[in-house]
């Protein structure tokens, strides 16, 4: 199991639980986050270019007032919100169960027990496999949380956990 | 038994029914379209029967293309005129097998047969129209099948269930609920509807000079000038008699509907599990393995709850109509839901089950919140609004205020060595039960607010509906996750089935989730 190093208090850091800390996520699915967004910021900022050539000719506005405040929302965006939610999420991981925390404004925080997992997926997305992260999936059969999805966890780290919870499926199966 | 069969040739002729209705239309556009008087009469007859030869062909096809297999470990359908299908379903995977007989069918002495398998709906097995006793042979066959697997599956575990022995002719078990006329007409009182008003409405739309507002307004101010010689008294007579009269027409309507769904509702209990009878017209038998059962739901209406009348439905895997969960007691005493749930392993709460109120917090809260538009409203009326109109927005506010005031009541949970309950509701309370084993997560769910005040809604993953507790203080919310999830870790998946419970019909099915295992 990866024990990151005791991260610092952050902003949105959960309230100790009775079940102890959480792990936080890989490094680098801040930065897939951050990539992410600029990638969604892209077509707001085209849109404003637009507006604002076609509005030069009319010289009703000055120059600048739709794109730049677009352009610096894009950039609080980009630089201050992923690591706000990568500080917010996380996931333990114990004998018998995984824990699922996330959420900025509307927290969640999920236990799946092992025995009930019907079946995992690894799944990676171009990003996910630039920055070498992946993207671990339980399902269960409840119609609530049917698939507990847990992002940003290095790519070895969520072979190796499948591996884990299967055997342990398979352990008390027997 | 494991050749090919086919459907009963009488279902053609539901089919061939079926393309008369679907002639109908083509025909007398052809007609009219060609002029009504002479050629155009024999140009309609010929495309009609030109519609009906076809449609009856297509489903002489379909009935010759159509074949079933009962096969040793799944039921197979091929079907298909140009292109083939073929599904297979395992025995195992059979939730429930329902018969239903709309009117046409009936008279033929037909029912339509379908699996279900809770594989999300409108995707099962479907035989269309087979007769009344193969239907009930199937059924049975089907299920001896899938007792014979599990008894099998389970022959390395345990010794086999003495219920896999049980003849056939047991189907017959005892009667656990039943509805008699007098009940019926009861309920259909309470399932008051104006729905009829909607369908008039709706049909009006099609006669013309209906929408000319002119003509209405003509009525009216007729009506009106009428009215308004008749002097107050009569005015409020007549108010009353308008009243009465919807009344009449929404208990008539709603008797009328629970009359034709429910005629002679019986539930009973045999050793396969719950099987349930209804309809006037279309009737249905469905029956469901008591095992299968995930929790159950005790409703109650706004005024059917001061009368002291509940209803009982079973959650599970299957669908039933289009709804979440199975109806198992539409109209009943809490005496006589007791037993019922009782028979599915449940135990209803009683004065010894330790409710937890939710949080006074969250009802302030939601409280404020659901008053908050309506305020929003009041300030902007007062200001632009004719004098004394701002009243209407702030009595609503204050009635949203009251209503979450009352709700609190009923919003409650509690938790026992087996078994979870919530209870939930504006106006009378909806609970929910459901076995502590047989949940699949636990999530503890914050919105801003909550977080800030210390509460949560405590979901839990159940199989086939939703359980939540909402406004749960995060104290005790993790507290009872801790507990649930306790239950849940210390048994698999795979064991659910033969839990050690007073579910003694509930046949271990291990070859069920020994599939899934397999990932």
């Amino acid at each position: 199991m990866d024990h990151a190093p005791p991260a610092l208090p952050a902003i949105n850091a959960p309230p100790a639980d009775d079940e102890g800390e959480l792990t936080r996520l890989h490094p680098n699915y801040a930065h897939a986050l951050r990539v992410r967004t600029a990638l969604t910021a892209i077509p707001f900022l085209i849109g404003a270019l637009v507006l604002e050539a076609i509005t030069r000719d009319e010289s009703l506005l000055p120059q600048g007032l739709i794109a730049g405040p677009v352009l610096l929302i894009a950039l609080a965006l980009i630089i201050r919100v992923p690591a706000t939610r990568y500080n917010a999420r996380g996931y333990q991981i114990g004998a018998d169960r995984l824990r699922v925390v996330r959420g900025l404004l509307f927290r969640s925080d999920t236990v799946v027990p092992f025995g009930r997992v019907q079946h995992i997926d690894v799944d990676q997305g171009p990003l996910d496999r630039f920055f070498g992260i992946a993207t671990l999936t339980l399902h269960t059969a409840g119609n609530h949380n049917a698939s507990v999805s847990l992002p940003g966890l290095g790519e070895d780290l969520a072979r190796e956990m499948r591996e884990e919870i299967r055997a342990h499926i398979r352990r008390e199966s027997m | 038994m494991s050749e090919p069969r086919r459907t009963a040739p009488l279902g053609m002729l539901i089919g061939a029914l079926g393309s008369v209705q679907n002639a109908v239309f083509p025909a007398a556009a052809a007609a009219f379209s060609t002029g009504i008087g002479g050629a155009g009469l024999w140009i309609g007859l010929a495309v009609g029967a030109a519609a009906i030869i076809i449609g009856t062909g297509i489903s002489w096809l379909g009935w010759r293309r159509l074949t079933f297999t009962i096969g040793e470990a799944d039921i197979r359908v091929e079907s298909g005129i140009f292109s083939r299908a073929a599904r297979s379903v395992p025995y195992e995977r059979i939730q429930d097998v329902s018969l239903e007989a709309k009117p046409v069918p009936r008279l033929l002495g037909l029912v339509a047969v379908k699996f279900e398998t809770g594989a999300g709906g409108g995707e099962d097995i479907a035989l269309q129209y087979l007769t009344t006793a193969e239907g009930e042979e199937l059924r049975r066959l089907v299920r001896e099948r899938r007792d014979e697997e599990a008894a099998v599956a389970s022959a390395a575990d345990r010794a086999t269930p003495a219920t896999s022995a049980a003849p056939s002719d047991a189907e017959e078990g005892e009667v656990l609920f039943a509805m008699g006329p007098g009940r019926l007409v009861t309920f259909g009182l309470f399932e008051f509807s104006l729905a009829v008003f909607a369908v008039l409405g709706g049909l009006l739309q099609y006669a013309d000079n209906v929408s000319d507002v002119d003509v209405w307004y003509d009525w009216l101010k007729q009506q009106g000038s009428t009215l308004a010689t008749l002097g107050p008294y009569m005015q409020a007579i007549g108010a009353l008699a308008g009243l009465a009269g919807l009344l009449i027409v929404g208990s008539v309507t709603g008797v009328v509907r629970t009359v034709l769904r429910d005629w002679g509702f019986t539930l009973t209990r045999s050793a396969r599990g719950f099987r349930r009878q209804r309809g006037l017209l279309t009737r249905t038998d469905v029956v469901m393995p008591a095992h299968r059962v995930q929790g159950i739901v005790i409703g109650t209406g706004l005024l059917r709850y001061r009368f002291g009348w509940r209803s009982l439905s079973f959650v599970s895997l299957a669908q039933d109509a289009g709804n979440e969960s199975h109806v198992v007691a539409p109209f009943a005493r809490l005496e006589e839901i007791a037993p019922v749930a009782a028979e599915a392993g449940f135990r209803l709460p009683d004065a010894a089950t330790d409710w937890h109120r939710a949080s006074p917090r969250q009802r302030t809260d939601k409280a404020a919140r659901d008053a908050a538009p309506f305020v929003l409203a009041t300030i902007p009326t007062a200001i632009f609004a004719p004098t004394g109109l701002f009243l209407v927005p702030l009595s609503l506010a204050v009635l949203a205020v009251a209503a979450n005031l009352y709700a609190w009541e009923f919003r409650r949970w509690a938790l026992d060595s087996t078994q979870v309950y919530a209870s939930d509701g504006f106006f009378s309370p909806t609970q929910a039960i459901a076995t502590r084993l047989k949940l699949h997560s636990v999530e503890i769910a914050q919105g801003p607010l909550s977080r800030w005040r210390g509460y949560a809604t405590v979901h839990l993953g159940l199989a086939g509906g939703t359980f939540a507790m909402q406004g749960v203080p995060l104290a005790e919310a993790r507290r009872l996750r801790a507990a649930v999830l306790k239950t849940i870790a210390g048994t698999d998946y795979s064991r659910l089935d033969q839990a050690p419970r007073d579910q003694a019909f509930s046949a271990a099915q291990p070859g069920f989730s020994a599939n899934r295992l397999v990932t």
